[in-house]
């Protein structure tokens, strides 16, 4: 009131209630205020292109192809729609092939998220200042360097001549190794050649994309809900499977797709750690690439999709997106 | 008999700061304890003491004539009521509730029946299947209720729990949590900064002050009987005289609490005269603030008297059993 009865110099007598325009740029933050949808639109319009045209162009294409078969004789694909392409699954190298990715992706999977639970845990509810920084950088520095280095790293440290058989033997637990490489199936020559090989160059490798979605999700856990828990009588046992994990399970099923179709799809490390026997990447790059039989290779490529719709559905039935 | 939560020069320091300094209280059974005070004053840390979140630096906390000290929440038979009312998102109200029984082992027939009974007793029937995040604020703060009572605790702590709530529907809580505990008969220890809401339901008061209790009693005592300035003006904003005004007005020469509604504008016999610098409008009545020699006054004008214009001057006046003599400034 003071300020209206005394006008000053610099102001007009009585100032305007519309402030003058600044140029373009308040006319673009005009346009777009009276008209939201376009700010919308120009904000989605590239990404959603990529995402039509892009991925799923590629997709159906990769459906589609999934749909033709080769003819056995002149290696020709023949461009007519049949499921003969998908009984061919069915052979019994190719289920083996699909069983043992499928397996594996689970082990991989099961190994990240009994792994990886504690350091979330500990990041997300007790980690402040530089220890949180000191996560961060632990998590993602493995990320940084390149993966085919890491790969040929782990054959190096799981080879027969490697720094485990040395340091088992220093310990005298030599024993405990042979023991393990003996066991049917998983075991064999060396870790480098062995199923478990290969399972703990794929933990390693996929562990950070299983921590960082968990920590996440154990972070917005508000801590009264826990002591809730206590509060009501519950051990710490009793809160970790009725409250905790339950609310972690949105981030911990959002770990498990980024481990389970990323082993699913990987064709590098099952080829240099590992028992020489094929998983679904690795079929899929000899199909399309030596054999040419694109059909073939397209539907194995479907198969991990399907697992993976399959997965996502049973979670949803079972309430692990209830907490989201 | 013990008393229900008894607290032994009790300490909680949380480094240099300390939250809960040399604290003695003894709470009765069956009462309805407030402890009030300003956020920071140490209220929230006492209750978290009792429903073992936080452990004593010092002293010795008793539940019922047991040592506390050693015994983890899980394990104290005393259940909390919490400020953001803590509901587990992803099970329903019935499962909420019944989540104390479901810890114990108790059978899920028994439990469900039970928490729908105590669900009857927040009157939220009928409410069962939904989902926390499908109720209102107020109804979210029965469920909570309800589930802090299906233990059978034999004291109940609540930190806050009206703050979420809007003013009607806070109204309405204080009467209904008020005779919730007299139907149920057992201790209430309830965390506020709220003086009106200590005042209507507690049976005890302990006003707290920067990790200490300034003083402890009955509403009516703290309110008429402040012991310290503090109390006398976060308990209803009471005017405090200086000790050498108090003496000219007849008083011992302490410093002096004189409530605004106890003061009255008078013409004749005024005890002192001032200016009127504001006036403040509060429905039940009008709040007027006096420049007098030696300090401003609060005057408390229930509604229908004739209010002072701003700036004139007008004389004071009130009875001499009005001053209540303080023990500190």
């Amino acid at each position: 009131m003071t300020l209206a009865a005394q006008p000053s110099d610099r102001t007009p007598a009585t100032p305007s209630a519309i402030l003058p325009e600044r140029g373009a740029g308040d006319r673009v933050s005009a346009l777009l205020w009276r008209h939201p949808n376009l700010l919308l639109a120009a904000l989605l319009i590239l990404p959603l292109g990529w995402l039509v045209v892009v991925y799923l162009g590629s997709l159906s294409a990769l459906l589609l192809q999934s749909f033709y078969s080769i003819d056995e004789f002149s290696g020709q694909i023949r461009r007519e729609f049949t499921l003969s392409t998908y009984a061919e699954l069915f052979r019994p190298a190719n289920l083996d092939i699909i069983i043992r990715t499928v397996a594996m992706s689970a082990a991989v999977t099961l190994g990240a998220v009994v792994i990886a639970f504690p350091i979330a845990y500990f990041a997300a509810r007790y980690a402040r200042g530089h220890w949180k920084a000191l996560f961060y950088l632990g998590v993602m520095l493995p990320l940084w360097s390149s993966y085919l280095v890491k790969v040929y790293a782990w054959k190096l440290i799981l080879a027969r001549e490697g720094i485990i058989t040395w340091a088992t033997d220093g310990i005298g637990a030599s024993a405990v190794l042979n023991g393990i490489l003996a066991l049917p199936v998983i075991g064999g020559t060396s870790l480098s050649t062995s199923y478990i090989g290969t399972w703990l160059v794929f933990l390693y490798v996929w562990l950070p994309y299983m921590i960082l979605p968990m920590q996440a999700s154990l972070e917005r856990v508000p801590q009264s809900m826990l002591e809730a828990s206590a509060d009501l009588g519950a051990s710490r046992w009793q809160t970790m499977r009725t409250v905790i994990f339950p609310l972690a399970l949105p981030g911990i099923i959002a770990g498990s797709i980024f481990t389970f179709s990323l082993t699913m799809g990987d064709y590098i490390i099952p080829q240099i750690v590992g028992s020489s026997r094929r998983f679904i990447g690795q079929a899929v790059y000899q199909l399309q690439g030596t054999a040419g039989n694109i059909p073939l290779a397209a539907a194995f490529a479907v198969v991990p999709i399907v697992i993976m719709l399959i997965y996502l559905t049973i979670a949803r039935r079972k309430g692990a997106f209830d907490a989201l | 008999m013990p008393a229900a939560v008894e607290f032994q020069n009790v300490s909680r320091h949380f480094g240099s700061v300390r939250a809960v300094d040399g604290v003695d209280l003894s709470i009765a059974e069956g009462t309805f304890f407030a402890m009030l005070g300003p956020s920071g004053s140490g209220k929230t840390t006492c209750l978290r003491l009792i429903s073992g979140f936080e452990q004593p630096t010092g002293g010795m906390i008793r539940i019922f004539g047991q040592d506390c000290s050693d015994v983890p929440p899980n394990r104290r038979n005393v259940n909390t009521v919490f400020q953001d009312y803590a509901l587990f998102p992803h099970m329903n109200v019935r499962d909420n509730v019944a989540y104390g029984l479901m810890v114990k082992g108790v059978d899920k027939r028994t439990r469900h029946d039970r928490a729908e009974e105590l669900l009857a007793l927040v009157k939220l029937e009928g409410y069962g299947g939904r989902k926390p995040g499908e109720l209102s604020g107020g109804q979210r703060q029965r469920v909570a209720l309800a589930r802090a009572l299906i233990n059978e605790p034999r004291v109940l702590l609540l930190d806050e729990p009206l703050g979420a709530l809007d003013l009607k529907l806070r109204e309405a809580m204080q009467d209904e949590l008020k005779a919730l505990q007299q139907r149920l008969g057992i201790t209430f220890v309830f965390v506020t900064h709220d003086q009106g809401e200590a005042l209507s339901m507690a049976d005890q008061v302990a006003v707290f002050s920067e990790g200490r209790i300034a003083q402890i009693g009955t509403p009516a005592e703290i309110y008429e009987k402040p012991r310290t300035r503090f109390v006398a003006d976060f308990v209803g904003s009471s005017n405090v005289l200086s000790a050498e005004m108090a003496a000219s007005f007849g008083a011992p020469p302490r410093p002096v609490s004189l409530r605004p509604e106890s003061v009255r504008i008078v013409d004749d016999g005024a005890r002192i005269r001032g200016q009127v610098i504001a006036l403040r409008y509060l429905g039940a009545g009008t709040r007027v603030v006096v420049a007098a020699p030696g300090g401003e006054i609060s005057v408390f004008l229930p509604k229908g008297s004739s209010v002072p214009e701003q700036g004139r001057e007008v004389g004071l006046a009130w009875d001499d059993q009005a001053m209540h003599v303080m023990e500190q400034g």
